[in-house]
């Protein structure tokens, strides 16, 4: 009963954050320089133009009437037309998002498979060589630039070993994806960098996840009363699971939302390279509903994240 | 015997009066690895510092004949950068600029984030919850795209790629100070001040300060890790520096078209942007396990 009040109040707790993040996310096109209409006229617009301009874009009322405005149309999904493409902004978005959460995804399964490993091992033979090997792995992980990590990669597997292309996300430069090697081979180094982050942050939580709950009391006991090994590290699991789930979860939020650098480097077709091009292109409403829709994800995936916590954790009593 | 036991006793008290810092200060200087960190990030600071009296070549000075010569050229130790410049100068040179815009958002987000967890801390009631809900919708963001989105909006630049990250450290920060000053605030020394007369400002000031800093500073020292790969992340896209100016960031970018012909030139200001943030890192680490004197 507990953990649904939990939840209940997290997710009432969630209205006024998404709130907040639109207020935000409306106020980035006005703290840009000058006026926003700028990105949308020609250099050499007239005056009269400008005027009739900013009455059709509704920027000559005052900001709270158009905040509200701006609000009702993104709740009822229209975020704007993007000015280099005219297309509507959430098609766009949402087409780059796929490719994105397909990275994501695949960074995830190796970065968190890694850190357990690498965190559980370094926390069961504290201050042994293999723990020293383990921690040094992911303090690099977290102190790389990832970005350069990138290039590393494609100096060692594109261009010296020619084993892996260098850039985009499939065969003839297209952006749409496929589960086949064809496509795959193009998702194995942006993967493995974006991976390297999360298995060091994995890694340093769960090794001192372990170690803590291995120096209690109970795991003591647990032994004294003659349980097996494995059987101990099964409540040792137990113990660690809402906290790591609760890292990792945050992880795959940073991975998803800061993808910028990576698909950058890789050419990749996701929701960083979209966000890129609206920015070097002054593409205002792109740069505004993808920030948008990439911080709503953030916002859920925390929530998410909460309520398999409290359901999986049963001390999770919270006032 | 008790001419000794007396010496101890008198030296007894001026050993507890150097107390913690002095005890945590010896406790770091035994960390090799601490210690090495110190000395590599010494050498960056001092040779960027010092640049200019180093002999080194002109760093903006190109030279369309000898572009992109490999590492270990007469003359160019490290090699030529893509408009045939001094890959040595201009790493050592970029590393004014690139420390610069990696340790100043630290510097203002640590004293404005400070200054709000210690008062939200302090205070607590409604003024804490609202600095801290505030701050929440900061947390709403991931970091990364916290940065670009107001880089982004701002445009390229130095002072806004400086704005954007300090806007982006200045809530963790305040987070940390908040949790540590909430802990100290009720403690029986703090009691005492305020019975004994003192104002907030004075017992925030003189009794809580020195309590919080320890901590958050050794959070912030870890954060220039995390603020040297951003920082030179957004000059990467081509949000910070601008051209000619050598920073290790947009070296790493205008580098990226020479990986075909020459790689490990073109890979060479990640490795300062690296060794800058291992060693921030691993001296963060250090700074809390000597500080934890529990163990």
């Amino acid at each position: 009963m507990l953990v649904f009040a939990y939840i209940a109040r997290r997710i009432v707790y969630v209205i006024p954050i998404v709130l907040s993040v639109a207020l935000v996310c409306f106020l980035l096109v006005h703290i840009t320089p000058g006026d926003p209409l700028v990105a949308v006229l020609p250099a050499d617009a007239s005056q009269e133009l400008a005027a009739q301009m900013r009455t059709a874009y509704g920027f000559d009322r005052p900001l709270p009437v158009q905040f509200g405005l701006w609000l009702w149309r993104a709740i009822h999904g229209d975020l704007g037309s993007s000015i280099a493409t005219g297309r509507p902004v959430l098609t766009e978005v949402l087409r780059a998002v796929g490719n994105t959460v397909t990275l994501a995804v695949a960074a995830a399964l190796i970065g968190f498979t890694l850190g357990l490993l690498f965190g559980l091992i370094a926390g069961y033979f504290r201050d042994t060589w293999i723990d020293k090997v383990a921690t040094s792995v992911a303090i690099a992980g977290v102190s790389v630039p990832h970005y350069w990590l990138g290039m590393v990669m494609v100096i060692i597997f594109s261009v010296q070993l020619n084993w892996l292309p260098a850039v985009g996300a499939g065969p003839g430069g297209s952006g749409a994806w496929g589960w086949d090697w064809e496509h795959m081979k193009y998702l194995i180094l942006p993967a493995i960098t974006t991976s390297v982050i999360p298995m060091g942050i994995v890694t340093r939580t769960v090794r001192a996840l372990t170690g803590d709950i291995l120096s209690q009391d109970f795991v003591e006991a647990l032994r004294a009363k003659g349980l097996r090994e494995l059987d101990v590290f099964k409540h040792v699991i137990k113990n660690a699971a809402p906290t790591a789930l609760a890292v990792m979860g945050l992880q795959l939020g940073y991975m998803l939302g800061g993808s910028i650098l990576i698909e950058t480097v890789f050419s990749w077709p996701g929701s960083g390279l979209l966000l890129n091009s609206a920015i070097f292109q002054r593409d205002l409403p792109l740069l505004q509903g993808t920030i948008l829709v990439l911080a709503l994800f953030f916002v859920a995936l925390n929530l998410l994240v909460d309520i398999a916590q409290a359901a999986i954790d049963p001390r999770i009593k919270r006032g | 015997m008790t001419v000794m036991s007396d010496t101890a006793l008198q030296a007894a008290p001026a050993t507890k009066a150097r107390g913690y810092w002095a005890t945590v200060g010896r406790r770091i200087s035994r960390d090799k690895v601490s210690m090495v960190c110190a000395l590599v990030l010494v050498l960056i600071f001092a040779s960027a510092l010092l640049a200019p009296w180093l002999g080194l070549a002109d760093p903006y000075q190109g030279s369309m004949i000898r572009r992109l010569r490999h590492i270990g050229t007469p003359n160019y130790p490290l090699g030529t950068d893509e408009l045939g410049r001094d890959m040595l100068a201009r790493l050592i040179y970029g590393g004014r600029l690139s420390l610069i815009i990696g340790i100043l958002p630290v510097i203002f987000a640590f004293v404005i984030g400070t200054s709000l967890g210690l008062v939200a801390g302090y205070v607590g009631g409604r003024l804490n919850t609202a600095i801290m809900r505030t701050i929440d919708v900061f947390y709403a963001f991931p970091s990364v795209l916290l940065a670009i989105a107001i880089s982004g909006a701002l445009g390229a630049g130095i002072v806004n790629s400086i704005v954007s990250l300090t806007i982006v450290f200045v809530p963790q920060i305040t987070r940390v100070a908040e949790s540590v000053t909430t802990g100290v605030r009720n403690m029986d020394f703090v009691e005492a001040a305020r019975a004994s007369g003192a104002g907030p400002f004075t017992i925030m000031r003189v009794h809580m300060l020195g309590n919080v800093l320890g901590p958050i500073f050794v959070y912030a020292t870890g954060l220039i890790s995390v603020s040297m790969i951003l920082a030179a992340g957004l000059s990467f896209l081509g949000l910070g520096t601008k051209p000619p100016e050598p920073e290790w960031g947009l070296m790493l970018n205008t580098l990226r078209t020479a990986i075909y012909v020459n790689p490990w030139v073109a890979a060479l200001p990640g490795v300062m942007i690296f060794a800058v943030s291992i060693c921030f890192n691993l001296l963060s680490d250090g700074m809390r396990s000597a500080m934890d004197i529990r163990n």
